[in-house]
């Protein structure tokens, strides 16, 4: 087995925090492929499993005032922001206990207590939100700090190239963390990109850039706090591109017929979670007993997250229309009913001025 | 006082920027070149750089930018040169702005105003020239505002930064040079509400924006020949005043429907339907639309002219729906 980029394990605490925070991640996934092929949770569902080094290493850099941009796979980064796992189920299954109350699913997790601003399902669509965040903190003084998760696909996207171009540009406080787990979708990255080095891509716009074992959760920490300082002491916006892999399939409807499975068994031999547990382990820092306590731990957390979501309460369709328009009167045309209808079925109305038809 | 349209809005974005901090202006050459249909002009050097704002040319960028920092607290401006250039920011603006804060069960709304000159007559063919604000009057979450009087130039813009939610304004381009006198205390209006801007009891002329002095005059001749009509202008899209157009067609019973939008799965046809669905048995004769010819929008002037409505256009129709076309 492929082994951390440092055997050293450089706090056994935190070590064993790490591991907590990934195998959270892992657990609550596993529960919702479970779920959804039991038909409790429909839609798509994207699953992260694999790349749990990434959102365990980087969330551990920010502060509570910081902001979050993700995309559609992204339960593990709403998961480790701090929303609860079963705020995040009951929005699968579409209550009004979900983090949004059933109307954003999956794909569209938002928390405004953590600054977790989505959960975004357009590729690239969150880059700008990031880039505009940054602007406000930047125009008000507030040394906050707003990390922003993508795939690789995303760079492809020109909103990827306005988004780089602008943070530079006016030096924003933001963090680019480009999660490249080499297919985007069913596209292998060689296939899609002229230049397959992404890191180069954000040097190119002037960003400080640099490319991070995303496996590795020690480095993939170490990287994210040495950028998040930079970035909130004013050094402009910087970017990681963290090298990691997707062990399962895009979604749930991908037969992957794109990449060998001898392909995933070598990536799988270096599951961020396997690596960090061997190298507690080996450090004589993970006792058996401490490593199933806190299996029992995670599980149980799981477990009671799954039976908030069960006993929650489907949003009533009598809320479908709010928050539209913040008001809620808003646009009230379909509550209407209207006057014609009425007239119709009286048989028409009579007409104020009462002339002949 | 005197003004003009263009006066007018500076006016506004500087009384906002003044009374507001969070307020900042963002687009394509608002600063130095003083905006790109002079707008602007003047304030780069009164706010500075970091609040009126030039961007690069990343329509999609900046006003996701802008949807960004009004999550954040801000109050931005951002103006987008033309409506056409807005499509590069269609994902922004119908994927983001109009869905985050009921995506998100109420706890992001997106306090954005965006504006754009939108409309054609000014021979800029057709990726410069085309009215789509009917169409984001179909998305959900939007405010669509068509300020067409001094008026509502210098009022429209102050309330729709106090709306939580996005709004977008716009300009037509033939308005900007129109002069006029604005009252010298004029400020906010409402943007809620048509206004009835003549009243006459034998049809209804119902439009917004840009064909909105062309309706006024067809309005003049068409009294000068007895049919005297009430002049609505909508001025916002959405959500749409329907009881003001439903109120003058109960009266008038016949009502013609003018937009610089092509007819077909346009901002007329909703109209159209909703005085079919609330006012069927009020009318006297068929609702009758003057909207644009169905074509790209054209270069050559008489092209170009004879694909708008026109002063002509409306007269006929107001007579056809009259039934004093011959």
């Amino acid at each position: 087995m492929s082994s951390l980029k440092n055997q050293r394990v450089p706090n056994p605490e935190h070590g064993l925090h790490l591991l907590r925070q990934m195998l959270r991640v892992r657990r609550l996934e596993e529960k919702c492929i479970e779920l959804y092929s039991a038909a409790k949770i429909r839609g798509f569902l994207h699953v992260y499993i694999g790349e749990e080094a990434v959102a365990a290493g980087v969330m551990e850099a920010l502060a509570p005032e910081d902001a979050v941009v993700a995309t559609y796979r992204e339960h593990g980064h709403a998961l480790l922001r701090g929303v609860s796992a079963g705020a995040i189920l009951a929005e699968m299954y579409g209550h009004a206990e979900g983090c949004c109350r059933g109307r954003g699913g999956s794909m569209h997790l938002f928390d405004a207590a953590t600054r977790f601003y989505g959960g975004n399902a357009i590729v690239a669509g969150g880059l700008p939100l990031a880039v505009g965040l940054a602007l406000a903190d930047r125009m008000s003084g507030r040394q906050r700090v707003t990390v922003c998760f993508f795939g690789e696909g995303a760079v492809a996207e020109g909103e990827f190239h306005e988004s780089m171009n602008l943070a530079a540009l006016w030096q924003l406080p933001v963090l680019f963390c480009c999660e490249n787990n080499l297919y985007a979708m069913g596209t292998a990255l060689g296939r899609s990109e002229s230049q397959t080095d992404i890191a180069l891509k954000a040097a190119g716009y002037e960003i400080s850039a640099w490319a991070v074992d995303g496996m590795d959760v020690f480095a993939v920490e170490e990287a994210a706090r040495r950028a998040v300082d930079a970035v909130r002491s004013g050094g402009g916006p910087h970017f990681l591109e963290l090298r990691t892999y997707r062990f399962r399939a895009h979604s749930m409807f991908d037969p992957e017929l794109y990449r060998e499975k001898s392909e995933v068994a070598q990536w799988m031999e270096r599951d961020p979670i396997s690596l960090l547990q061997g190298a507690l382990q080996a450090a004589g820092q993970l006792p058996e007993k401490d490593w199933t306590d806190l299996q029992a731990d995670v599980d149980a957390e799981i477990s009671t997250a799954v039976g908030f979501a069960e006993n929650g309460t489907p949003e009533p369709v009598s809320e479908l229309t709010r928050f539209v328009y913040s008001d809620p009167a808003g646009d009230a045309y379909d509550a209407e009913e209207p006057a014609g209808r009425a007239a119709a079925a009286s048989g028409g109305k009579p007409r104020e001025d009462g002339a002949a038809r | 006082m005197k003004t003009t349209y263009r006066e007018a809005m500076r006016a506004a974005l500087r009384d906002a920027m003044q009374r507001d901090e969070r307020v900042f202006l963002m687009g394509e050459d608002v600063g130095r070149y003083g905006g790109s249909f002079a707008v602007s002009l003047g304030l780069l050097e009164e706010f500075g750089p970091e609040r009126i704002r030039d961007t690069p040319l990343s329509e999609s960028g900046f006003v996701g930018a802008g949807i960004g920092a009004a999550l954040g607290g801000m109050r931005p401006v951002v103006e987008i040169m033309t409506v056409n250039f807005s499509l590069l920011a269609l994902d922004q603006i119908i994927n983001n702005a109009a869905t985050l804060l009921h995506m998100s069960g109420g706890q992001f709304n997106v306090p954005i105003v965006i504006r754009m000159t939108t409309g054609a007559g000014r021979q800029l063919g057709a990726q410069h020239s085309h009215s789509l604000e009917g169409w984001y009057a179909h998305i959900p979450g939007l405010r669509i505002l068509a300020p067409a009087t001094l008026a509502d130039a210098r009022g429209m813009l102050w309330t729709a930064l106090q709306d939580p939610d996005p709004v977008l304004i716009f300009e037509h381009g033939s308005l900007y040079n129109v002069a006029g006198e604005l009252d010298d205390d004029a400020g906010a209006v409402d943007i809620d509400r048509s206004a009835v801007l003549r009243h006459g009891d034998a049809l209804t002329l119902i439009t917004y924006g840009g064909t909105l002095p062309l309706v006024l005059e067809a309005a003049e001749q068409l009294a000068a020949a007895g049919i005297d009509a009430d002049v609505i202008d909508l001025r916002t899209l959405r959500p749409l005043d329907a009881h003001t157009i439903i109120d003058s067609v109960a009266r008038t019973h016949r009502a013609v429907v003018v937009d610089e939008g092509w007819r077909s799965g346009s901002i007329s046809a909703e109209i159209a339907a909703r005085i079919c669905e609330q006012a069927f048995f009020d009318l006297d004769a068929p609702v009758e639309r003057v909207c644009s010819l169905e074509v790209p929008v054209p270069y050559a002037k008489h092209l170009e002219q004879a694909a708008l409505p026109s002063v002509e256009r409306v007269m006929a129709a107001g007579r056809r729906a009259v039934g004093a076309d011959g």
